[in-house]
């Protein structure tokens, strides 16, 4: 190999401070771009929860006792925003986890010390996951046409507003959760002991009524279940009196975000072993 | 700021993992276009202290300051300034070299035209210009490790830090690498510190630190250490060191070391003492060398042991690992 080519230099003179936002779009705009290089991962990302909604709304469909208020209720329409909700945290949640990769292959180290803002970093991830849940979440949607759900443009465009809190929420919760992880594996413990019961008990795939008391507190506690509940009150024409109102679950799920969000910039200012690997 | 202040200045500095302390009480400075060298074994404290200096852990005490900044409440200002340059690979290789490059110019606050340019320039440097738009993970560890140094200078750093940066590079690589290292020294004043446990590369820097057991045991420019050791140095083989050892010193009243095994006689003319030594005893001695003192030599004789042994067993690299959490 001979010598590298000399040329004038083109640096810059002053030192550049980045902001949030720029750091913030680049990073999201780097999860986005390694989703789609990944072909296995597009095509189980679309066919998964259709295959899931299929299979369980036939299943369930006989046994289903519709909720007092919304009595003809079939469990397709009752499931239809709850399988939203299943796409929205299996995605955000995977692609927050990637930070638990970022930091073994070594490329969140240039990310620590650069002069990006944590919040930057975070944003970053948080953005990437939820542009990822809601085109999946808003494609499904669509496919919602094909499988008699009755939706028009106001319905979804609601729907889109409300999927973005949940997004962020349950990213920041990932965040939160993989920061201070160094392998996958322990992740999937987490997912089994605590996301999957949280999604079970959001009212996404049965409505609490009937749960046991203590259940049924579970439930009302659980921050998801203000997001399920927003959801579904955007998705339906007819109001639903067995749901906690509008407004307060609207107010529930950007707090849950706000709360998640702001946790994940706190616990990214603490050091972790991974960055010593 | 003056150039007579020194962009890196380090004092006492002191870090422990856990119970163990990796770094201890070290203080050095290093000046506007200086090829600044860690030279030590693994466990030496040079990577603590490459970690400490580009931010990424904080130091248990001590005093850091670069470009007049203080490390510990001013980390922001100095990591606009500094270009890291990382032993662990930091590239993403599902991106191309041009879209890595993209990324790490945002996170730095450049954008636009300016950073285009920029990048192709870098990229044209390290000799990778043709192959901006593949993806890292079809490159040679050699060609990685261009593309990492690219990214450490994407943003005009007035000082690079450079953890093992000759680490899977072959011969040809690393002269042009140093070559380019002393090209920004004298055209833009950069100033390189770097880790390294290679004698050969320590010997071309301005100056160094020799680390050992997290102390440091020397600091200076690589030939002022080297003429701390009188003259020449006489390694001599024998079948029966001791015995060998005391008769030296019964006949010749001079002090050989013994270091694993070898003697070891420091001598301002080597080659005399080598006939007067070989005439005094034949059978004892089963080779002898005789040569100009190398960094080699200021290390066994700071320390007391050669360079490649492990000391203890609390300066090796697995007890290091168990330790942090």
């Amino acid at each position: 190999m001979s010598e590298w080519v000399i040329e004038s230099p083109a640096a810059t003179a002053t030192p550049m401070s980045p902001g949030v936002l720029g750091p913030a779009l680049t990073l999201a705009r780097r999860e986005l771009v390694r989703f789609f290089r990944q072909r296995n991962r597009v095509v189980g990302a679309l066919l998964q929860p259709i295959i899931f909604f299929v299979f369980f709304g036939a299943a369930l469909n006989n046994s289903f006792k519709p909720p007092t208020g919304a009595e003809g209720m079939s469990y397709q329409e009752y499931f239809f925003p709850g399988t939203i909700v299943m796409i929205v945290m299996f995605t955000a949640i995977f692609s927050t986890i990637s930070i638990i990769e970022d930091r073994r292959e070594g490329f969140l180290q240039s990310v620590l010390v650069s002069p990006a803002p944590r919040l930057g970093m975070v944003l970053g991830k948080v953005f990437g996951g939820s542009a990822l849940a809601m085109i999946q979440a808003l494609l499904f949607m669509c496919a919602g046409f094909f499988l008699k759900i009755k939706l028009d443009a106001v319905m979804i465009a609601q729907a889109a507003g409300i999927l973005a809190l949940i997004s962020f929420a349950l990213c920041g919760l990932g965040f939160i959760i993989a920061w201070r992880m160094d392998s996958t594996q322990g992740f999937h413990a987490i997912m089994s002991v605590f996301l999957l019961p949280m999604l079970m008990l959001s009212g996404a795939f049965f409505p609490d009524a009937g749960l046991p008391l203590w259940l049924s507190w579970i439930v009302k506690l659980n921050p998801l279940t203000y997001g399920v509940a927003a959801l579904r009150h955007v998705l339906y024409d007819k109001p639903l009196p067995f749901l906690p109102d509008f407004k307060l679950s609207l107010a529930l799920t950007a707090a849950f975000a706000a709360v998640t969000v702001i946790g994940s910039v706190l616990i990214s200012g603490t050091r972790t072993t991974g960055d010593l690997q | 700021m003056p150039t007579s202040e020194p962009i890196v200045s380090v004092e006492s500095l002191s870090h422990d993992y856990g119970e163990r302390r990796a770094l201890d009480n070290l203080s050095f400075s290093a000046s506007r276009g200086e090829i600044f060298g860690l030279l030590g074994p693994n466990g030496g404290g040079k990577t603590t202290t490459f970690r400490i200096l580009s931010t990424l852990i904080r130091p248990t005490s001590g005093k850091v300051g670069i470009f007049g900044f203080d490390l510990l409440n001013k980390p922001r200002e100095i990591q606009k300034r500094i270009g890291v340059v990382f032993q662990a690979p930091s590239l993403d290789k599902k991106l191309t070299a041009y879209e890595n490059l993209h990324h790490q110019g945002r996170l730095y606050g450049l954008g636009g035209a300016q950073l285009s340019s920029r990048i192709g320039y870098l990229l044209d440097r390290v000799k990778l210009g043709d192959r901006a738009n593949e993806y890292v993970e079809t490159f040679s560890g050699g060609m990685r490790r261009r593309v990492e140094l690219a990214k450490g200078l994407l943003h005009g750093p007035k000082l690079l830090l450079l953890d093992e940066p000759s680490t899977g590079l072959d011969p040809g690589a690393r002269r042009d690498l140093w070559q380019y290292l002393r090209e920004l020294a004298q055209q833009e004043g950069v100033t390189s510190l770097l880790t390294t446990h290679y004698m050969e590369e320590a010997a071309q820097c301005t100056r160094i630190a020799i680390l050992n057991a997290g102390k440091l045991v020397a600091l200076g420019a690589p030939d002022e250490l080297r003429a701390t050791i009188g003259g020449d140095v006489i390694t001599i083989q024998s079948p029966n060191p001791e015995e060998l050892q005391k008769n030296i010193a019964a006949q010749f009243s001079l002090n050989a070391e013994l270091i694993d095994g070898t003697l070891r006689v420091e001598t301002p003319r080597g080659h005399e003492l080598v006939a007067k030594l070989g005439g005094a005893f034949p059978g004892a001695i089963d080779s002898m060398t005789i040569s100009k003192p190398t960094l080699d030599d200021v290390f066994i004789k700071k320390t007391g042991h050669k360079f490649w042994v492990e000391t203890e067993p609390s300066a090796n690299g697995k007890d290091k690992k168990k330790k942090r959490r």
